[in-house]
């Protein structure tokens, strides 16, 4: 059975609870750990000690890249394309083009920064396994899930039941895997 | 359950409650997605509804008369060519610069009484920078080439002048309403999976499961999110003030007595924020009280935002003493002409109804009472949204009747169509509002959880 499923799932009612059963998980070697919360909460991603996320680097070159695609793009044509006399001022008159540079340089970094959160969060997705789990729908109002996935090492689906239910949760239940066919 | 204990939470540094009664995250959750999901709108809601349509047809009437017929069916002539389109452009524009303001800027210098306003401030953008990039092209002459200002190679062999801030007006209002949309529904994200997962009508699940795009609130999704919603804040601020700059500099950069001036881009920074709060106090007063949200957009907010509309009207009130002083120790005849002028020509009414709607009246706002009266608080926020655009109508149209030849001046005098497409304009965007605050979470759930939840740390 343990193949079958996608991890043990277990239920809280508060932020701190969920918090401190995501410490004691780690502190138990448990490491394919998932949390689900209905807000950001402050200190779960150091709880379960996720790596920095890589968003800024990826905003940082999709500003680098809307800007300088926006510089070449008004030296070029300005210069070389299509190059006009506008009362006697150089064509590469560059403090003319940094308005268009700016936005384009905003919206490079701002399309990057959405288009990088959902590629690296893998949505838009139409299906995932852990909507079968019962009560599942209260997780984006004010329930806290701590998922321990059936690929960690030490899981065991009897046994790992049966330590999360010593955390004190609401309940503990099995989400099955993503049915196939 | 003692997680569910609710707490009242207050600003820093103040006692005023910036989320009044006791709610927990599951009721502030069940509150605000019952406005979309219950359907439970009184007669107030369908009254605003019908009004705003109707202006919306109007709209729709005077814009394909306009594309039918042409510019002439305006008031626009030489030597006034450009006159209400580019006065609703401006006017517009500033106002959707309040609700980058507060959702972005205020994140950035942890204000946490924005939580329950900044979704509303955004759409409020949204629709506003929408009706803002509607005028220029309704203005062209022959709109249907508009898309000429945007740079691809095509056949003629041409590309943009660069050196014209009317391209880079383009870049600015585009990039601006697509990051705006972005910022907005990125916030929206997590709400819309409250919204799917709430729904217990089908077509309800699935279609704010399918705008959800699947968000399901794990830890390593909302560690992304942060650091992108924080980026967006982060970007959102400079552009803001790129972008009426540039509006303003689509005036300095023009040789025009009473355009010609250095302090443009501040001056219109500064009037864009007021104009902005003016409108968004004028939407979240009546709001509230329609849609029940007294908890969650309290007098403090209210408050609040009549002190940044005050401080940021201070900054219009020294823009017009230098924009005078400027002209008196100044050496130029035309500067000194247009602002005599300005006070005593033609339109000198206007001039005055502005000094009072923008500088006179809102000086009321010093006082505690004033500032604690959600009535009081709307009637100048509605004076200001007057005031406002007449000022922009004051600098395009009053600058431009008479410039320096007096063989060639005129005057302006609107037409039935000019109207229509202003007050058009207006119902549009009213209707859209009201579509967002039917359809759609107008306070952020995901956020005002998490504020409840800071909330009980600070009360233990």
């Amino acid at each position: 059975m343990s193949a079958a499923c996608y991890g043990v799932m277990a239920e809280f009612g508060s932020a701190e609870a969920l918090l401190s059963a995501v410490r004691a998980a780690r502190e138990s070697g448990y490491r394919r750990l998932e949390a689900y919360t209905p807000f950001s909460v402050e200190g779960l991603a150091e709880a379960l000690e996720l790596p920095p996320s890589r968003i800024p680097l990826i905003t940082l070159i999709g500003g680098i890249v809307g800007g300088a695609g926006a510089f070449f793009l008004q030296w070029y044509t300005a210069v070389i394309d299509y190059p006009i006399n506008s009362g006697g001022r150089p064509l590469n008159s560059w403090p003319m083009f940094i308005p268009a540079t700016f936005e384009l340089a905003v919206l490079g970094a701002a399309l990057a920064a959405f288009g990088g959160l959902l590629v690296l969060n893998g949505l838009p997705r139409l299906r995932h396994s852990v909507f079968d789990t019962p009560d599942f729908d209260m997780a984006s109002r004010n329930r806290f899930f701590l998922c321990v996935r059936s690929s960690d090492a030490q899981f065991d689906v009897a046994r790992t039941s049966e330590w999360l239910r010593e955390l004190g949760p609401l309940r503990v239940v099995t989400t099955p895997a993503e049915a196939h066919g | 359950m003692s997680a569910e204990a609710a707490g009242v939470v207050r600003g820093a540094g103040s006692t005023a409650p910036v989320l009044a009664g006791r709610y927990s995250y599951g009721s502030i959750t069940d509150k605000i997605a019952d406005i979309v999901l219950e359907h439970r709108s009184g007669p107030a809601f369908w009254i605003a509804l019908g009004i705003a349509a109707a202006f919306t047809l109007l709209f729709l009437v005077a814009v394909t008369y306009l594309f039918v017929t042409g510019v002439g069916i305006w008031g626009v002539d030489q030597p006034v060519a450009w006159a209400f389109a580019l006065t609703n452009f401006v006017w517009w524009v500033g106002i959707g610069h309040a609700g980058t303001f507060i959702s972005a800027i205020l994140l950035l210098v942890r204000q946490k009484w924005r939580t329950s306003i900044n979704r509303f401030a955004e759409a409020m953008t949204i629709f506003a920078v929408a009706m803002a990039g509607l005028m220029p092209i309704l203005h062209l002459g022959r709109p249907w080439f508009f898309y000429w200002l945007i740079p691809y190679p095509d056949v003629m062999n041409v590309w943009p002048q660069w050196r014209s801030p009317l391209v880079w007006d383009i870049f600015a209002i585009s990039t601006y309403i697509i990051v705006s949309i972005l910022f907005w529904y990125m916030g929206l994200m997590p709400d819309l999976a409250t919204l799917r997962d709430r729904a217990r009508k089908r077509w309800q699940q699935v279609t704010y499961g399918l705008l959800a795009l699947g968000w399901r609130g794990e830890a390593r999704h909302w560690q992304r999110f942060d650091s992108a919603y924080l980026l967006m804040a982060g970007l959102a601020t400079p552009l803001v003030i790129s972008v009426h700059s540039v509006v303003s500099l689509d005036f300095a950069i023009g040789n025009v007595p009473g355009w010609h001036s250095t302090i443009f881009p501040p001056y219109f920074v500064a009037g864009a924020l007021f104009s902005g709060f003016a409108m968004a106090l004028t939407i979240a007063i009546p709001m509230r009280s329609i849609f029940s949200l007294q908890d969650f957009i309290t007098p403090k907010h209210l408050s609040n935002m009549a002190k940044v509309m005050l401080a940021c009207g201070l900054i219009v009130t020294y823009s017009y003493a230098v924009e005078l002083f400027d002209a008196a120790y100044g050496d130029d005849p035309y500067e000194k002409f247009a602002m005599t002028n300005r006070m005593f020509g033609p339109y000198g009414w206007i001039y005055w109804t502005v000094l009072l709607c923008n500088v006179a009246i809102p000086q009321l706002i010093w006082s505690g009472r004033v500032r604690n009266s959600p009535g009081a608080l709307l009637a100048i926020a509605i004076v200001i949204n007057i005031g406002m655009w007449l000022e922009r109508f004051m600098i395009i149209v009053v600058s431009l009747h008479r410039d320096f030849l007096p063989s060639s001046w005129g005057s302006f005098v609107p037409t039935f169509w000019d109207w229509a497409t202003l007050f058009g304009s207006l119902g549009t965007f009213a209707l859209f509002f009201l579509l967002f605050v039917r359809f759609l979470p107008a306070i952020s759930m995901s956020e005002m959880r998490r504020l409840n939840e800071e909330a009980r740390g600070i009360d233990r």
